[in-house]
């Protein structure tokens, strides 16, 4: 029977049982192939799978399962022995597979469970930073709102704008339901409550400072969260409902003085507002940290805001101060102009007005006591005449005084002989003096020079005058006249120690004492005498004629001489004695006489060269154009001199340097001929500068000739210096520094 | 040598009082110092030509004065160039009639005026006559002094012979 090596089953085969058994065979290895099949093909599909040898060697374990159930299909019946040995070798691959696999997978499955738990963590992680960056946004937020209510409230400098904006702008960020600030009073011993937000016109609540809850919260920079009950949170009138949570903050009040860089984080001021901010009653909200912030940082730049407008406010009222003094002042300042001026225009017209008529009255009085009159005729033209005269006088007096006030008043310096001045002085005034009775000596010591430079005219005005006011004050007796040159030492006066004359090689000073055996003065009313128009004797009414300015012009003319004045008297009744030093110029050590106001510093004695200077000059007066160019051809100057305006213009050329107009000739327009030789040269940049003239000192003169671009005014009738000076200026400084 | 210094010595005194009675000013001497070697007989030329204009504006100033109407503008153009030319020599008199003059002419003043210029012609007489002597006594100083000089050189020489 062995006839196959074919190898008996074990047990009898039962024909349903291993019908079945076979289905199940053949079931199971389709499974176990296709199983590999799929999760090959899921795992192609997904990129990453990190276990693939694993499935490698599962897919391998899975087949062989399948080939050994499949094989054993062909067990169930009578078989060969390769079968057998297919089936056994299957059977062994199997066992090694999975034993491998089962070890690896003691390897796998904790990795795969942990993939898990990282999972879990990861998702935790998400969903925290989820909220992080939930809570930056808010912050970002609430940043964007500091920024707009900083905004807001800068924009404007007006408190009141400042403080409601601030509220309102918190208000709504904050979504609260009051926002109120309480501000202190004057003295600083109240708050009051000043802005709401809800409230339209707070009534003046107030609260003193000093409670403890206001305490807590300015004694720190912080927002404080404060009890709802306290006196500060109660803004209306207490109702049914339970207010929210309340925050005050307090708001630094920052003067001026307090901005100091170093001193900034420690406020010196004391001086606080409270901020008190309420959320809504009816929801559950509470401060959080970041709102806390906000309004911490608000309140800050609320101070710094307010100081600006303080700030502004204070130089906004200074500038208006300052304003209204500038317009006080040039009301002022336009007032003393126009005094100036109508002064000015005052003297104007009494130095023509006046003399004019005096000059006419002095003339015909002086003809008339040439023809034939009789004695009482005579008499009365004589007293005319002096009358006359001593109101010429007068007018000069007035003139000089305000021209010496002006400071326009220049000595007339010049030489003169010394001993001839006082011989004539006194020749006038000794008639005066005989009549009342009175004896004149007069002793002048042979060391003062023959010969002095100085304004004779004015030292002999002052001579006249204080010899004249001697002889009116004596009613018996007489005066004495003495003039010496002083010593050094004689000069310093103990009572004007700020006199300190020094005299020098080429000036002496003379001093003059004028002694009387008059009525003498009071010393309490020396000062009054040099005083203008004051009557220092007002009981010597009949006799005392007299302006009341000769003594304080004298005093004037002294001072411009470098020298000084003074009268001394014991007393009523016992005479006085009038002293005066002036400063006079040797001849013949200094030969120039110079001015004495020189101007802008052309005080050099150093003869400028004009050799060559091509100059025009137009006059038409046949005598003042031969002068003036003589005088022009003196100092070196290549004169061309003309007669009429035409031939001005036409001789004119850019070589002449200098173009001399009289202003005062009648037939011809001098003011058009400038203009007409300013065209001529007007493209050229050296063209010829244009001097006028004058007789006339006037100022509508100087005005016109300044307006038709003339450099400067030159007065008639001209000295050597004079030209001289005006030409070196003009050609130093293309204009006439003073117009002389 | 006696006589050079009395002639000077009264040149001196005749000049001082000319300027002492106001018939010359200040402006008299600026004239004078413009005179040098360059322009020797400056001061001379200078009164020739017053006197010459003087003379016509005076004649032109009595003809407009004797008008049947009196034009008082062109009598106040001729005394204006009347003032102009004696302020320029210095003439101090004859410059204050002339503005005394003009004061009559600004009110139309025609007897004031008709005195007035009578004084002018007065002053401006006198003036022409001190100037005249002035020059001559000038003149006679110079030719005394030349003729000192001339006999003194001549002495000299006779003396070396």
């Amino acid at each position: 029977m062995e006839l196959c090596n074919c190898i008996e089953p074990p047990w009898p085969a039962d024909e349903l049982l291993m019908k079945y058994q076979y289905i199940s065979d053949f079931f199971i290895a389709l499974a176990y192939f296709s199983i590999p099949l799929e999760l090959i093909y899921f795992v192609k599909k997904s990129a990453v799978f990190p276990y693939r040898w694993v499935l490698v060697q599962f897919g391998a374990f899975i087949v062989l399962c399948g080939a050994t159930h499949l094989i054993n299909l062909w067990t169930f019946t009578l078989h060969t022995r390769t079968v057998a040995v297919v089936m056994t070798s299957a059977k062994i691959l199997t066992a090694a597979v999975s034993c491998a696999t089962a070890l690896m997978l003691v390897h796998i499955i904790p990795d795969l469970l942990s993939v898990k738990t990282r999972e879990i963590f990861l998702k935790n992680k998400a969903a925290e930073l989820d909220r992080e960056m939930g809570l930056i946004r808010t912050q970002e937020e609430t940043g964007r709102h500091v920024r707009m209510l900083t905004h807001e409230i800068r924009s404007t400098l007006d408190r009141h704008t400042i403080l409601k904006t601030t509220l309102v702008e918190l208000g709504s960020t904050l979504g609260l339901e009051e926002c109120a600030l309480w501000m202190p009073t004057r003295t600083g011993l109240e708050l009051q409550l000043s802005y709401t937000l809800r409230h339209q016109n707070p009534v003046g609540f107030t609260v003193p400072t000093q409670l403890p809850v206001i305490n807590q919260v300015f004694n720190t920079n912080r927002a404080v969260k404060i009890s709802p009950s306290s006196p500060v949170a109660r803004l209306r009138p207490t109702g049914k409902y339970m207010p929210g949570e309340v925050v005050a903050v307090r708001v630094p009040l920052l003067h001026l003085s307090d901005f100091h860089i170093h001193d900034w984080p420690e406020l010196s001021t004391k001086r606080y507002a409270l901020m008190v901010l309420m959320l809504p009653s009816d929801s559950a909200r509470q401060w959080h940290v970041h709102e806390l912030e906000l309004v911490e940082v608000v309140a800050d730049q609320v101070a710094v805001a307010l100081s600006h407008a303080a700030i502004l406010e204070e130089s906004m009222k200074a500038r208006d101060l300052l304003m209204e003094q500038n317009v006080a002042l040039d009301h002022a300042r336009r007032e003393a102009e126009t005094a100036v001026r109508a002064r000015n225009d005052f003297l104007a017209v009494m130095n023509h007005e006046m003399r004019t008529p005096m000059h006419a009255i002095i003339a015909l009085s002086s003809l008339l006591l040439e023809t034939d009159l009789s004695p009482e005729q005579r008499l009365m033209v004589e007293t005319i005449l002096k009358s006359s005269n001593l109101l010429a006088t007068l007018i000069n007096d007035v003139l000089d005084l305000s021209r010496l006030e002006d400071g326009s008043l220049q000595l007339e310096i010049g030489t003169f002989s010394l001993h001839a001045l006082f011989r004539e002085a006194l020749n006038l005034i000794r008639p005066i003096a005989s009549v009342k009775k009175l004896y004149i000596t007069m002793s002048l010591s042979p060391d003062l020079p023959q010969y002095a430079i100085g304004d004779e005219k004015r030292l002999m005005q002052i001579i006249l005058n204080v010899v004249g006011n001697a002889v009116k004050f004596s009613k018996e007796g007489g005066v004495s006249v003495s003039a010496f040159v002083a010593k050094p030492d004689s000069l310093r006066d103990p009572r004007t120690p700020d006199f300190f004359p020094i005299p020098s090689d080429n000036h002496f000073y003379m001093r003059v004492e004028v002694k009387d055996t008059g009525s003498g003065i009071n010393p309490q009313d020396i000062p009054k005498l040099f005083m203008k128009f004051v009557h220092s004797q007002p009981h010597a009414t009949k006799n005392s004629d007299g302006s009341g300015l000769g003594l304080a012009i004298c005093k004037r003319f002294v001072n411009l001489m470098e020298g000084q004045l003074s009268i001394e008297s014991e007393g009523l009744g016992k005479g006085s004695t009038a002293i005066f030093i002036v400063k006079l110029g040797i001849p013949g050590r200094s030969n120039e006489p110079k001015l004495s106001f020189v101007h802008k510093g052309t005080k050099n004695q150093v003869k400028p060269n004009f050799s060559g200077l091509k100059v025009v000059l137009l006059d038409d007066n046949s005598v003042g154009r031969m002068v003036t160019k003589g005088l022009l051809v003196h100092i070196g100057c290549d004169v061309l001199a003309v007669s009429s305006g035409d031939e001005c213009i036409r001789v004119v050329t850019h070589e002449h340097k200098v173009v001399f107009l009289d202003v005062s000739m009648p037939g011809v327009d001098s003011f058009e001929v400038a203009v007409k030789i300013q065209e001529k040269f007007s493209k050229r940049v050296d063209r010829p500068l244009i001097v006028a003239l004058t007789g006339n000192n006037d100022r509508m003169t100087k005005e016109n000739c300044r307006r038709v671009g003339m450099k400067g005014v030159i007065l008639k009738p001209v000295s050597l210096d004079k030209m001289r000076t005006a030409l070196s200026d003009i050609l130093e400084h293309g204009y006439l520094v003073e117009s002389q | 040598m006696e006589i050079v210094g009395q002639l000077q010595k009264q040149y001196v005194e005749f000049s001082t009082s000319l300027y002492r009675e106001g018939f010359l000013d200040e402006q008299f001497i600026q004239l004078q110092k413009l005179q040098d070697e360059s322009n020797p007989d400056f001061v001379v030329e200078v009164v020739s030509i017053f006197f010459e204009d003087s003379e016509k504006l005076i004649n032109d100033l009595a003809t407009a004065i004797q008008q049947q109407v009196v034009d008082f503008k062109q009598v106040d153009a001729h005394v204006h160039q009347f003032k102009g030319s004696s302020s320029s020599i210095g003439a101090n008199r004859v410059k204050n009639m002339c503005i005394a003059l003009r004061s009559f002419c600004d009110e139309k003043n025609l007897d004031g005026c008709l005195r007035c210029l009578q004084q002018v012609k007065h002053e401006y007489f006198l003036v022409k006559n001190k100037l005249e002597t002035l020059f001559r006594g000038i003149s006679h100083l110079k030719e005394n002094i030349d003729s000192f000089f001339s006999f003194l050189i001549h002495h000299f020489f006779r003396r070396k012979k």
